[in-house]
């Protein structure tokens, strides 16, 4: 007799493998999407990943994810104001992308009407890349963008996926012409118990200049997978903001190959971690084209239970010369049982680079607190006056007063829930 | 205005013992000098007077205006009136100075059920402020403290004193890291804040700065206690016969 040890499944993969089963005579896709969602589910059956792969030694997704509801069909989410006025929204509400308005060289097309067609397709590497592996089986729509070349959009584009519990998986194909500029906003959010799944794949010309905003909002029981690839041709630059302020289980990856010569490739992250959450941001960046500049800098801030990560693996590969990449990770804790993971790597195989890295943790300064009280603010906003500077130039940094504000108004909304 | 009775207090984290028996009264509108020589406890009693937690008060009483200050923290004995003038302030990255005065103030206003400022209001009055302490407003601009001068520090100080008009001020060692001509625009702003129903509690260990906010009052501290209280002419004293004298008289 020839036996196959199977794993017993965790309730979240049979959870995962039994939802797909439901809803596969829904989700769309011609027959190669078809038979590429199967592979997909597979590969949930032979296991979520462990702390055993590298890329998950802090988040044991197998153990970790623990909130899978089912896909909810009568949910009906809504559409959020646009976090900037005067913004295009192009929401995908529940996993369903509703009608987009017309933006001027901006080509819109619904991603289920493209699978259906066999115009676009949904790549599938590995079950180690669980988020690509959960979102090729279930992403039920999103929307494949096309920026003209030479274009510039003043008005932010703003993609929303949006849910009203249950589970939403989402795709965002973004194509930028030659030359394009644009800022985008990215927004993660939803009420109720969810899994959430998204990933936005950006694909730069050359000289195209993009600001992506991802702000990610999940309510305290979702459960959210997400990701931002982009590709970098030559002179192009990507500033990439990522604002996580809630969820239970977060796995936010960026994975960026700089393959163009002298592209810029900018990170700023700030996360807010309080209650029970555990959020990973794993980025993956390839220094592929000559002269390329990256610097990446996150900054944390942990209360009640928390547990932040921050894997930051920069690769430069041989040809990769005169490449500058600088990456910074600052953790500030605010209570004892809060936890901070770093592990930054830096794999070099070009000899003439400038690379490096740094991690500090730390506390709210005691000296600075008292010197804030001694002026009569009280304890609670002293603190999180203190908590803002830590935070003040990653955010500053973007320059756009509009933005700027828009986002410290979500810090300020993060306080106020913390208290 | 304030009375301290038979103060004890020790580092918290070592149990050290820096203030012991400590007696001073300041009355309504009087300027007191606190003189001695350096490790006497005199910065100590700066900071617990504003509260500061590293510091535990074992026994006796601080009163303020007839009310103990000592359950009270740090920012609602600010708000209560009591400014402490930091020997040293602290750099505080990210935290605009304008910011940082507007929430100062503000917060104060607050817990005494005041409206919070209006911004033209605010900065009328900040302008007035640092304009009298020839300060140049563009350090209004840069994250607190960060990048100043010693002496723009202090300056950066009174200015806050100025605008939170606190009744009773401690001033630790305003006079140190300053050049003759910022020690008199310092005292200038300081005088300028005398007033009936405001105290001051300076703290130096020179004579220097009592040439120009002349003291009603000038205490010794030494070893944690008060040994000899006098006039101004007490300073004058110590300033040609050193501390050793009192001391001695003392002991």
């Amino acid at each position: 007799m020839n036996m196959h040890a199977q794993p017993q499944m965790t309730p979240a993969e049979a959870a995962l493998v039994d939802g797909f089963l439901a809803r596969m005579s829904d989700l769309p896709g011609n027959a190669e999407t078809t038979v590429l969602r199967d592979e997909a589910v597979e590969q949930v059956k032979s296991g979520l990943p462990t702390r055993r792969i590298e890329a998950w030694h802090y988040t044991d997704l197998r153990r970790l994810l623990t909130i899978v509801p089912d896909f909810d069909p009568a949910a009906r989410a809504k559409a959020l104001p646009s976090l900037l006025a005067g913004s295009t929204v192009l929401p995908v509400l529940n996993g369903i992308a509703a009608p987009a308005p017309a933006v001027d060289s901006l080509a819109v097309a619904a991603l289920a009407q493209k699978l259906h067609d066999g115009t676009a397709s949904i790549p599938l590497t590995g079950p180690e890349d669980a988020v690509g592996t959960i979102n090729a089986a279930l992403v039920s729509d999103g929307y494949v963008l096309s920026l003209e070349a030479g274009a510039t959009v003043e008005a932010p584009i703003e993609l929303q996926n949006i849910h009203a519990g249950g589970q939403a998986h989402a795709r965002f194909d973004v194509a930028i012409g030659a030359g394009a500029k644009a800022t985008f906003i990215e927004r993660q959010a939803g009420e109720g118990s969810a899994l959430v799944s998204s990933i936005s794949a950006l694909d730069l010309a050359e000289g195209a200049e993009i600001v992506w905003i991802v702000v990610q909002e999940q309510p305290v029981d979702a459960s959210y997978l997400g990701r931002v690839e982009a590709e970098l041709g030559k002179d192009a630059k990507l500033t990439l903001f990522l604002l996580n302020a809630g969820g239970r289980l977060v796995r936010q990856e960026v994975k960026v190959a700089a393959e163009g010569e002298s592209s810029t490739f900018t990170l700023r992250g700030v996360n807010l971690l309080g209650g029970q959450t555990h959020c990973d941001v794993t980025m993956l960046l390839d220094h592929i084209g000559y002269g390329a500049q990256s610097t990446e800098i996150i900054r944390n801030v942990l209360s009640g239970r928390a547990h932040g990560v921050f894997q930051g693996q920069i690769r430069v590969a041989q040809e990769a010369q005169k490449t500058d990449a600088k990456m910074a990770c600052n953790a500030l804790i605010l209570s004892d049982d809060a936890e901070f993971s770093t592990k930054p790597e830096l794999e070099i195989f070009a000899d003439d680079v400038a690379c490096g890295h740094g991690a500090t943790v730390t506390e709210i300064d005691r000296d600075h607190l008292f010197y804030l009280m001694a002026r009569g603010v009280p304890e609670v906003e002293a603190r999180s006056l203190l908590v803002k500077a830590f935070l003040a130039e990653v955010i500053e940094e973007l320059e756009d007063e509009a933005l700027v504000a828009a986002l410290e108004e979500k810090l300020d909304g993060w306080f106020a829930a913390q208290v | 205005m304030l009375e301290i009775k038979n103060l004890h207090a020790r580092i918290a984290e070592d149990g050290t013992e820096i203030i012991r028996g400590l007696n001073l009264t300041v009355k309504d509108g009087e300027v007191a000098a606190i003189m001695g020589p350096n490790g006497s406890g005199k910065s100590t009693l700066s900071y617990i007077l504003a509260g500061r937690e590293d510091y535990e008060v074992t026994e006796g009483e601080i009163l303020f205006n007839g009310e103990s200050i000592l359950d009270m923290d740090p920012a609602e004995r600010a708000a209560a009136g009591i400014f402490l003038a930091f020997q040293y302030p602290m750099e505080i990255p990210g935290v605009a100075t304008m910011e940082f005065l507007k929430v100062a103030l503000n917060a104060q206003r607050k817990a005494r059920g005041e409206e919070p400022l209006k911004i033209p209001e605010l900065l009328k009055r900040v302008k007035e402020a640092a304009g009298s302490l020839h300060m140049n407003t563009d350090m209004l601009k840069r994250p607190l403290n960060v990048g100043f001068s010693g002496g723009e520090k202090k300056r950066a100080e009174i200015l806050q004193m100025k605008l939170l008009e606190p009744s009773l001020c401690v001033l630790d060692e305003t006079d140190s890291g300053l050049d003759i001509d910022a020690l008199k625009i310092v005292a200038d702003g300081v005088n300028a804040l005398r007033a009936p129903d405001r105290s001051m509690v300076v703290i130096t260990h020179y004579q220097r700065l009592l040439e120009y906010i002349v003291p009603d009052s000038v205490h010794v501290l030494y070893r944690g206690r008060v040994v000899k209280s006098g006039d101004k002419s007490l300073a004058l004293e110590l300033e040609s016969n050193g501390y050793a004298g009192v001391i001695g008289e003392a002991a």
